[in-house]
């Protein structure tokens, strides 16, 4: 086929040392390392370059190539408050949007880091040769976005996470960061004659395959840092790729770290519905920040009969009002458009269930008839461009028709709020696999910074720790190694088995139909059911062929995390009996107060077979940063001088 | 609406393999990785085939259409006649793992091999600035997605492997080009371009340009200029003459030669 072929190939893979025959006999791959990353997103690559900055012999292990990540798909920007273009931001105001656009159920101290730290992670990613948008005095640009008080969201087009992938890409590659590409962890292992956590046992290293070779690799390292991202591909309308199917949670649970607000889905307010392939194909938010609006099919624009109390008195009630905030906004309150994202899902929702809803289930976002082509192709070129080559739709003279999408989790691996540390020693979550900072619901442009900030500080966390060992580190046992081995090789030893396609397809749809946007005890005792179904069948499940680049292989191993993570969320959110952020349910509609005051924590239970619950009292603000929301509701930002 | 799609997908590894039919039930709206999928549900579970985002915007997803390189995700079926047959191969350039998959390790060797960016202190507010119309530039060849289809289909390297070491192919001279244009950057690597990256073995042909999915012109605002560039440095008799007799030339100021 290729002329290499005829050339010879080598038995090894050029850069990673990859053995290529997926049959070779002669032992397993051995590494050590002080810090292994697993995930190559926009967390796991600042992780990966702090640790080496710190001095840590690192790797970066993850399952696609280097720089094709779901960063990539991240459009709107990064939320830091650089005051570049609204003088009077700055992080207090970006620390009390956070929290409230979580509804309070934020960790107030990752909250406060992040909003803190953000703006000098932006700068050194255009230290390292990103190229953000420029505001007229050469400064970096920051654009408007849903529950942001002021522009804060610094930006390039809308192909942000494209240019954060590629800058840390480059900048990992230009620091000779080992990296070991299209390879996934399966297991992490412990030491339990070491540590001292809650947990028994110090991470001794990480267990995983090569997906081209399908050989079995082990890293010896005392640090692990998860950089997973989320858990989307258990719901069938989503926006994640792939590579979504919560290998982080999974992994720590299985290691005995706890979870928490793992009930708190987000559901972004406009994802594609049409074509039926690109259904849940995430349309940015930015649509909406640069002028876009929402109409129904009579022609309403209905987002002004969905102001909740919490923002009125932030929100502009009149049209005029609204349109008048993009050119004037000190003088104007926001449009009900950019109230934060479980706000907006939730009314497209009901308008769609009213039958208010365009000819393929969803509801109008115009922007076509609000700015002009020039405008629209300037600032939107990867809508026009998805749209165009997608829908047949151009979005410069027609709307698009768009519903909610599951976008994001909120819930993760419960972290230690300054070194991202979980209850295992040695083992750090952080980015979308990590849960706290965003309490109940994410605000869009908030997800960038948190990859930058945490990772960085995971890092060198993971890298202190490290050093402190000195030569006394955990061991990794062999009989671990085995049974890592004998558990990964399982789906090839059934027989008579289903597919794994086919109990994956049937998940995703109960998990859409039972625990999407709007939930109710019922189905989510029915879900909790169906997953137990699910997990039977998937302990017969059978794969075709052998081990060499194999997906179905590779599906049916995610397919085990996809489904305790499935479980996680449907029992949380059925424990949780209040609507709040991410979580609405139907049969108690708004917040409860008590509810307010604690997250819901899920541990794997005893026999390793399903998890346990428990409720946890969220950690105490600190008075000195209460001020900031004693105000019933803070003045409109634009009353403001 | 449904109709059988006439479906060939190539199947094998690096010891060889073979061009197979998988006719498969597809509907309207759909594209060809979707076709490529409802196989590997329900007729061939370890067909190995790369994808992510399905969106057009992670460039993993590339492959032959009928002998056009494309991304599966980007090309509708709607483009092809319902009775027309469509035949899917691994990109042709890189060595063949499985199936759809190819080794393009290549390309992450040659990304090894490129300087990185180096740019002065920050401003004293420690902020730098830059202007819109600058960066644009820049911008443009930032869009890439490195699909790796322009290096799949030039020619220096699609028919002579004996030139991959010499040759970084059109993402990279993108690249050089990046950060040749950058307001900021101090290196400058003309002359690496030229010599290590084999910037002289294109001939323009616009073969890269043409299979971009993202659209930027390769060959027209990057390859090109960068040889205006390079020529500029190690053929003008003028920069020659000033450079023999020690005159200064403003253009490498505040640069440092790689």
């Amino acid at each position: 086929m290729t002329a290499t072929d005829s050339a010879g190939m080598e038995d090894r893979h050029p850069m990673t040392g990859n053995a290529m025959d997926g049959n070779a006999e002669g032992g397993m791959e051995r590494h050590t390392y002080d810090v292994v990353v697993i995930g190559a997103g926009g967390a796991g690559l600042r992780a990966a370059i702090a640790a080496h900055e710190s001095g840590a012999r690192t790797a970066i292990v993850c399952k696609s190539l280097l720089g094709k990540a779901h960063t990539v798909m991240a459009e709107g920007g990064i939320a830091a408050s650089m005051g570049n273009v609204y003088p009077d931001d700055n992080w207090e105001v970006h620390f009390r949007d956070t929290m409230r656009g979580g509804k309070m159920l934020n960790n107030w101290r990752m909250a406060q880091l992040h909003a803190q730290e953000a703006p000098e992670r932006v700068m050194e990613l255009e230290d390292w040769g990103a190229l953000f948008d420029r505001t007229e005095d050469g400064l970096i640009s920051q654009r408007d976005f849903g529950g942001h008080k002021y522009a804060r969201l610094a930006h390039v087009g809308d192909r942000t996470g494209l240019e954060m992938i590629r800058t840390l890409q480059q900048r990992a590659v230009a620091l000779g960061i080992d990296v070991f590409m299209e390879c996934t962890i399966t297991d992490v292992f412990k030491d339990p004659s070491t540590g001292s956590g809650q947990v028994g046992g110090a991470i001794a290293g990480a267990f995983g395959y090569w997906r081209e070779s399908g050989r079995f690799i082990v890293f010896d390292a005392p640090s692990v840092i998860l950089a997973t991202g989320g858990i989307g591909k258990s719901f069938k309308v989503t926006s994640n790729s792939w590579e979504y199917t919560g290998d982080g949670h999974a992994l720590a649970m299985r290691a005995g770290a706890s979870l928490i607000n793992m009930e708190f889905v987000q559901f972004h307010p406009t994802g594609m519905v049409w074509p039926p392939s690109v259904k849940g194909l995430l349309v940015t938010e930015s649509v909406r920040g640069d002028g876009g609006i929402l109409k129904n099919s009579d022609g309403e624009r209905f987002m002004f009969n969905y102001i909740p109390e919490f923002f009125r008195a932030e929100t502009a009630d009149t049209v005029e009002e609204a349109d008048a905030w993009y050119e004037d906004k000190k003088n104007n309150r926001r449009p009900p458009e950019l109230l934060p994202r479980d706000e907006v899902a939730r009314a497209i929702n009901s308008e769609i269930k009213a039958g208010r809803g365009t000819p393929h289930g969803g509801v109008y976002l115009d922007i076509a008839s609000r700015r002009t082509p020039e405008f629209i192709r300037k600032r939107l070129p990867s809508m026009y461009h998805q749209f165009k080559e997608l829908a047949d739709v151009d979005i410069t003279s027609e709307p698009m028709e768009i519903g909610p999408t599951c976008h994001y989790v909120m819930g993760g691996v419960e972290v230690d709020a300054d070194t991202q540390e979980s209850a295992v020693v040695g083992l750090y979550a952080v980015g979308e696999c990590s849960g706290g900072m965003h309490g109940s619901n994410r605000l869009g442009g908030n997800s960038l910074g948190d990859l930058l900030v945490f990772g960085k500080r995971a890092g060198e966390a993971a890298t202190a720790y490290a050093a402190s060992l000195g030569a006394a580190r955990p061991q990794v046992d062999d009989a671990d190694v085995k049974a890592a081995q004998a558990s990964a090789l399982a789906p090839f030893e059934v027989e008579g088995g289903e597919n794994p396609y086919t109990i994956q397809s049937d998940l995703q749809q109960s998990m859409n139909d039972l625990v999407g946007i709007i939930r109710t005890r019922a189905e989510l005792e029915q879900s909790l059911h169906e997953i137990e179904v699910f997990k039977t069948r998937a302990a017969t499940m059978v794969v075709e062929g052998h081990r060499q680049y194999n997906p179905g292989w590779h599906l049916a191993l995610d397919l085990r995390n996809m489904l305790i993570v499935s479980e996680c969320i449907a029992k949380a959110a059925l424990a949780r009996e209040e609507s709040r952020g991410g979580h609405t349910r139907d049969d108690f509609p708004g917040p409860n107060a008590e509810w307010g005051t604690k997250n819901l924590v899920v541990n794997l239970n005893a026999a390793g077979t399903g998890v346990d619950l428990h409720e946890k009292p969220l950690p105490v603000m600190p008075d000195e940063l209460k001020k900031y929301f004693e105000t019933p509701a803070a003045p409109a930002p634009t009353k403001e001088a | 609406m449904a109709y059988q799609l006439k479906l060939r997908i190539w199947r094998g590894d690096k010891s060889g393999g073979e061009i197979k039919d998988y006719p498969v039930e597809v509907s309207e709206g759909e594209v060809v990785l979707d076709a490529i999928h409802r196989v590997q549900g329900t007729q061939a579970g370890d067909l190995a085939v790369r994808w992510n985002c399905k969106a057009g915007k992670c460039g993993s997803c590339s492959a032959e259409i009928n002998g056009k390189p494309r991304l599966m995700c980007m090309c509708r079926l709607s483009d092809f006649a319902e009775d027309e047959t469509i035949t899917v191969t691994p990109m042709r350039s890189f060595p063949v793992i499985r199936d759809l998959v190819t080794d393009v390790s290549f390309n992450y060797e040659k990304a090894k091999e490129l300087p990185s960016f180096s740019p002065p202190p920050r401003d004293a507010d420690n902020k730098r600035r830059m202007a819109q119309i600058d960066v644009e530039r820049g911008q443009e060849f930032r869009k890439c997605i490195e699909c790796f289809l322009c290096q799949n289909t030039c020619h220096v390297v699609r028919d002579h492997e004996e030139n991959k070491p010499a040759f970084a192919g059109p993402r990279f001279f993108l690249r050089y080009a990046e950060l040749d244009m950058h307001p900021l950057d101090t290196n400058d690597r003309r002359n690496l371009a030229q010599e290590q990256a084999g910037l002289g073995m294109c001939n323009i042909t616009k073969c890269c340009t043409e299979v971009c999915p993202e659209g930027i012109k390769i060959t027209d605002n990057a390859i090109i200029p960068m040889k205006e560039r390079v020529a500029d440095v190690k053929f003008d008799p003028l920069v020659w003459l000033g450079a023999k007799i020690g005159l200064r030339n403003k253009d490498n100021d505040g640069r440092t030669e790689l």
